[in-house]
């Protein structure tokens, strides 16, 4: 049995293949038109369980949730990495192979199209009834006539042209190619998939993001250790972020109040917009604005405003009236009508530091069955309810949430009945805390903006790869690549013209196209005026 | 009705008007169904008087007693295919009930004064229309009433979805849907979408019309009024490569949105998952037909994946999956 390129299952029972051969074998494999629609399809259905699970990616928070829920489950299926999908090994290895079989399979034929882009037109066939198209038609020009208006209606198709010198008195015969750049486009196509991954892959490295919350009129400056979250690329060094500051000025917020309340619109977000100043090294302060949609660039960076919120400002008295804690403090929505969730907490409190824990309702009202709820999402009746926690705040000092309590070293406060003391509190309202602890009023309730700043060096490239790529694929898809052969006989008067075509691929509209030449060719060689009508009968 | 007249925001009466052109249309567009229905059902008829007439035709040449010398002069008068005045009333109709349809958009978009694209009710609404067109515009240039039946039977389904499933009150879109980039990644994706149905029509007669060139189907008598297997293949494939780069245009369109509103351009969300998946089941079907022993019934079943996963990601990823394109406002 000899083993021939395309008798690949005997090349593999071949002993002597060899290493060599072996990896031949194997990259043939890989960089095979089956091969990339195998991994095409791996792709597709690999993607999709990262739609279906909670992604740590996305939602850290909703993957604890999950697996707190599922208990059996979740351990198991957080091993096979469904919890990020898209970072996993097994996702990593089609992608790459992908990208292997891509490059294995385009570059070999970027040479090829080199070479027939360079390649001359063929010459005109003997027998052009054998094509896979063929028109004959008799036009009443001579010939010379005939094939210039041929001329010009293929180089109106931008079709290269090739044409021969004949013996006197032998047919004129023209060649013509065209949509060689159908190929180009493709080429181009897939290879700016590559271009895009390799972006997409750079902005991994090179960029970075960090999400801070500023309430309305507190200023953030942008150093590595203001954002309450930070994730730099894995080249990113967060000493040298350009040192800007901004300040929220005013947030302007507007929910939909124009339907009726039991339509799910009720209550819908229409409309967010922060007015800031933002302050560079050396430059004066500007005045601008930032919005959803419409982020600003700054120092390299952009600002996006992603979210908004209310941040409680509440003050903390001690039992002699001393001001303990004057802040405002941001809460985190929870739903759409801005139930917030928050912690206060009052270090400087003694002997025992205390910790408030509790709600933030914007529009506060009471439900028989859920308690104090809120029903819409702008402040029409502002209410804290708070539960009270004293001991030591900040246990060996370890990093903790500032939305939440951690109530390891402490204790809750108990009202006179021995139930947990439950304090309600709306907007200019004070309330004592029992045994002596002080007081707590409930001053206003100022927004809080969401920000989040990124930086993405591989955006631009990207971009650029993907509008590259689809103009690639519009000329692959659009273009045909045909070869047209003409042969004009004279014939009487007039002169016979033949035409034939060749496609590559499915050309179902090969015929018709050459039907419409013909026709294109006959009336400008003759047009009708000068038709002779003996012809015309004949045909 | 009921849901339909549930008091709306910005200009009830409109709205209102624009849900009653819905239910027209779908009306209208079921009638059209059933005119084709009536159409494909007459095709075996039609044929077996065609090849009736043209034996007639025959022997009355034979009975005139000329010899066969002059037989072949006679030119046989040209076949004149039978009017097929049911496909016509199709035709008309589905035409009447594009133009309902294109009213109903219309007026929903003057309600609010927005583009209607903002919620799954508008969107179901757009790619029907788109669908629709599409189709119109195709039957200028060839004879497709053999596809009329499938095409507004699926739109029929889609509109009573609409408003039976997904119908939302008109009112204001939430802050990260107002971009100019709605209405063009929006658009674009519906048309994709709508060009997406048709190819899944064809395809499917396709699957019936290579079962009975194989000897099955026989009661299928229908299929003799539609083009050949072969035929129905190429068909598919040229509307999805018009559909596929549209499709490839949605994806970067709405990259480009995604990082106005959202700050990254991609996220895994599960949407951009969805249209990513889709997007490569496509391209995964212009390779099939590419591929040796690939070309035909299975790429065909490469491309009904993909087109089942524009109904998911219609139907289900919008309602179901959380991420940040909860817009559906259901
Ligand atoms: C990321 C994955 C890929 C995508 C999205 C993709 C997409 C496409 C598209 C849309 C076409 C045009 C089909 C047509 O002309 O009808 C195409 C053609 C083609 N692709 Fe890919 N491709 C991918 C990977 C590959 C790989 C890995 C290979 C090589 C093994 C490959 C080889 C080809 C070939 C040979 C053609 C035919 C070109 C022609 O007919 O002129 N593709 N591809």
């Amino acid at each position: 049995m000899t083993s021939t390129k395309d008798d690949t299952k005997a090349v593999v029972t071949q002993p002597k293949l060899g290493v060599l051969g072996g990896l031949r074998w194997f990259w043939r494999q890989l960089t095979s038109m089956r091969t990339a629609l195998f991994l095409l399809l791996m792709l597709s259905v690999a993607a999709v369980p990262g739609s279906i699970f909670p992604q740590r990616g996305i939602s850290a928070q909703r993957v604890t949730t999950y697996l707190d829920q599922h208990k059996t489950a979740g351990p198991i299926l957080d091993k096979i990495g469904l919890f990020d999908v898209y970072t996993t090994p097994w996702f990593a290895a089609i992608y790459l192979l992908l990208v292997v079989s891509l490059l294995g399979c385009v570059i070999p034929r970027i040479r090829l199209q080199a070479k027939t882009l360079r390649a001359p037109v063929p010459k005109v066939p003997r027998r052009l009834s054998r094509l896979a198209g063929h028109v004959e038609r008799e036009v009443a020009a001579p010939p010379q006539e005939v094939l210039a208006a041929a001329r010009a209606a293929l180089s109106r198709r931008r079709y290269r042209l090739r044409e021969d010198a004949v013996a006197e008195g032998a047919p004129l015969e023209l060649a013509a190619e065209g949509g060689r750049m159908r190929e180009t486009g493709n080429l181009l196509f897939h290879l700016c998939l590559i271009i895009v991954i390799i972006a997409l892959a750079l902005g991994r490295l090179l960029g970075w993001r960090g999400d801070v919350i500023v309430p309305v009129g507190s200023s953030f400056s942008s150093v590595g250790a203001r954002y309450d979250t930070l994730q730099p690329g894995a080249w990113v060094d967060t000493a040298k972020f350009e040192p800007w500051s901004m300040k929220v000025n005013n947030l302007d917020v507007e929910f939909e109040d124009q339907v009726d309340p039991s339509s799910a619109q009720w209550g819908q977000p229409r409309h967010f917009t922060a007015s800031v100043t933002t302050s560079l090294p050396g430059q004066a302060p500007r005045q601008r604005t930032l919005g959803v949609n419409s982020p600003l660039a700054i120092g390299g960076a952009s600002v996006f405003l992603l979210g908004n919120g209310y941040a409680p400002r509440v003050t903390v008295r001690d039992a002699k009236g001393t001001v303990l804690y004057d802040e405002a403090t941001p809460f985190l929505p929870q739903d759409n009508t801005y139930r917030s969730v928050g912690a206060i907490k009052v270090p400087a409190a003694s002997p025992k530091q205390l910790g408030f824990f509790g709600f933030f309702l914007p529009t506060a009202a009471f439900s028989k069955t859920q308690g104090p709820v809120s029903i819409f999402p702008d402040t029409r009746a502002p209410a804290l309810v708070l539960g009270l926690y004293e001991g030591t705040l900040f246990p060996g000092g370890r990093p903790q949430s500032v939305y939440t309590l951690d109530t390891a070293s402490m204790s809750q406060v108990k009202d006179t009945k021995g139930q947990p003391l439950r304090i309600l509190l709306r907007q200019g309202q004070t309330y004592q805390l029992p045994g002596g602890r002080g007081s707590i009023s409930f001053d206003n309730a100022p927004r809080w903006a969401g920000l989040s700043i990124r930086s993405d060096p591989g955006k631009m490239p990207a971009l650029a790869g993907a509008l590259l790529g689809l103009l690639g694929l519009v000329m692959s898809m659009s273009l045909r690549r045909r070869r047209i052969f003409l042969r004009v006989t004279p014939e009487g008067a007039g002169s016979r013209l033949q035409i034939g075509g060749l496609a590559k691929g499915d050309d179902p509209r090969l015929q018709v196209a050459l039907e419409q030449l013909a026709d294109t060719i006959g009336a400008r060689a003759a047009p009708p005026r000068t038709l002779d009508p003996a012809s015309e009968r004949k045909k | 009705m009921t849901t339909l007249a549930a008091a709306d925001a910005a200009n009830p009466s409109l709205s209102m008007t624009s849900g009653h052109l819905l239910w027209s249309s779908a009306a209208v567009l079921a009638l059209a169904m059933l005119a084709f229905c009536v159409d494909l059902a007459g095709g075996p008829g039609r044929e077996a008087r065609a090849a009736a007439r043209r034996e007639q035709a025959a022997t009355a040449v034979a009975a005139d007693g000329g010899d066969t010398a002059v037989l072949t002069q006679v030119e046989a008068p040209a076949e004149v295919p039978e009017k097929r005045q049911w496909a016509g009333i199709g035709m008309s109709l589905a035409w009447l009930g594009t133009f309902l349809l294109l009213g109903a958009v219309l007026t929903r978009g003057l309600s609010v004064m927005r583009p209607p694209l903002g919620n799954m009710y508008e969107f179901a609404l757009a790619g029907s229309s788109f669908a629709m067109v599409c189709y119109l515009l195709w039957s200028l240039r060839r004879d497709v009433r053999w596809l009329g039946a499938f095409v507004t039977g699926a739109v029929v389904l889609v509109q009573m979805a609409a408003a039976l499933i997904f119908y939302t009150a008109a009112s204001q879109l939430m802050p990260s849907l107002q971009s100019p980039w709605l209405s063009i990644h929006v658009t674009v994706a519906t048309l994709s979408v709508g060009l997406f149905i048709l190819a899944a029509a064809v395809h499917l007669l396709y699957f019936l019309q290579a079962k009975r060139e194989d000897g099955g189907l026989r009661r299928f008598g229908f299929l003799r009024s539609v083009p050949d297997a072969a035929t129905l293949d190429r068909t598919a494939y040229g509307v999805l490569i018009v559909a596929f780069p549209l499709w490839t245009f949605t994806l970067i369109a709405g990259a480009i949105w995604a990082d106005k509103a959202w700050g990254r351009y991609w996220g895994w969300d599960p949407k951009e998952v969805w249209t990513l998946v889709i997007w490569v089941l496509y391209a995964a079907y212009l390779h099939a037909r590419m591929t040796a022993g690939w070309s035909g019934r299975k790429a065909a079943w490469v491309a009904m994946a993909g087109f089942a996963c524009v109904l998911i990601n219609y139907g289900i990823v919008n309602v179901y999956f959380v991420g940040q394109h909860s817009y559906s406002g259901m």
